[in-house]
């Protein structure tokens, strides 16, 4: 259930990141200079925390995705689920202590 | 004579005393004919730690309340008519145990979630049987047996679809999924699973068939797999695992 609930607020929180980002990106066909203006408010450190945050959503969604699948196409995928899904968890809580502090140095020694 | 003498010194044995506690349940009343909204109302009852709470519904309406509405018949697990709420999962009311429960709280008890509510703990089971009928869970062979004989099986292939044999039709897993409650045309776990037991019968013909009709927009792939199916189920069927047969099933073109 929980693995779910976060499967899908990781999933739309991500499809509004895309959103936005496809948005911004498109800009540079508008001006260069309203592209460059766009981005320079992204250099914030309020938007630093917000890229831990969107790393967090995708790691997770992409670490449970392969759980799904694996559920979906390995015969005894739904008897582990459980276990799968602690995986998923101990995957995620390596990989953003690996990107966190680092990514945090770099936004805050600008 | 040395049995009957009663020892004098002895202290009286004390007659055993069973505990019991008082418990109090909220349940989720609704008259259609009085109340806009349902309602939670309180009930305190005096309970057996080895009772259940069917006995504790039975209690109140006995005893306190003629106007509590559920259904039960076989009170043992069997019938599947009392599946309700029981502090928020899905659960058959004759098959929880007090001492199960955490009962220095509330019990909150209510109908299950999804299929219209009718009174107090009475769900509409139309749209449940309307999509259980939808799969065609009978037997349909393309043969007779022969004259005075019995459909051969083997131990082996009765035992391929024995998991989903177990199902009595409660409602517990269809009324905890959390897509059925969003969509009321997904077919539901419990129409899947009673599918599943003739898709992998080794006497029945028409596998295709039902496979064609749960490969619907509505049908098997509307499960995400959230696996609260499986852990309301109180046959302890694997129902996300026979599911995931049937998608598989699909995707091969047979069972
Ligand atoms: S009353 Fe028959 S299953 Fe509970």
């Amino acid at each position: 259930m929980w693995s779910w609930v976060l499967h899908r607020i990781t999933g739309v929180a991500i499809f509004f990141f895309l959103l936005v980002h496809i948005l911004d990106t498109a800009l540079v066909r508008v001006s260069p200079e309203a592209y460059n203006a766009v981005i320079g408010t992204y250099q914030t450190p309020i938007m630093g925390l917000g890229e831990v945050a969107l790393v967090g959503a995708i790691v997770f969604h992409a670490f449970n995705g392969l759980r799904i699948i694996l559920i979906d196409f390995w015969s005894k995928g739904t008897r582990y689920q459980k276990a799968m899904f602690y995986v998923v968890i101990a995957l995620w809580v390596i990989t953003m202590l690996g990107f966190t502090p680092r990514h945090l140095i770099n936004v805050f020694s600008h | 004579m040395s049995t009957a003498v009663l020892d004098e010194a002895a202290p009286a044995p004390t007659p055993e005393v069973i505990e019991s506690f008082t418990v109090t349940l909220i349940v989720r009343r609704y008259n259609p004919e009085v109340d806009e909204q349902p309602k939670w109302v309180d009930y305190d009852v005096e309970m057996f730690a080895t009772d259940r709470i069917l006995d504790a519904l039975h209690k109140i309406k006995w005893e306190q309340d003629g106007s509590l509405t559920f259904r039960r018949s076989c009170a043992h697990g069997i019938c599947g008519s009392d599946a309700m709420r029981i502090n928020g999962r899905n659960r058959l009311a004759c098959k929880t145990l007090i001492k199960d429960l955490d009962i220095s709280k509330p019990i909150y008890v209510e109908a299950i979630k999804g299929l219209p509510l009718e009174k107090d703990l009475i769900v509409d089971m139309d749209p449940f049987f309307e999509s259980f009928r939808e799969v065609q869970p009978f037997l349909i062979p393309s043969s007779k047996p022969g004259a005075g004989k019995e459909r051969i099986q083997s131990v082996a292939d009765r035992a391929r679809f024995d998991d989903t044999t177990k199902c009595i039709l409660c409602a517990a897993c269809t009324s905890s999924c959390p897509i059925f409650w969003t969509d009321g045309q997904y077919f539901g776990p419990a129409a899947i699973v009673n599918a599943h037991r003739f898709i992998f019968d080794s006497r029945d013909d028409a596998a295709k068939v039902r496979l064609d009709i749960l490969n619907d927009k509505e049908g098997v792939w509307r499960c995400r797999t959230t696996f609260n199916c499986t852990d309301a189920c109180p046959r302890g069927i694997q129902v996300t695992q026979a599911i995931a047969e049937v998608k598989q099933a699909i995707m091969r073109g047979k069972p």
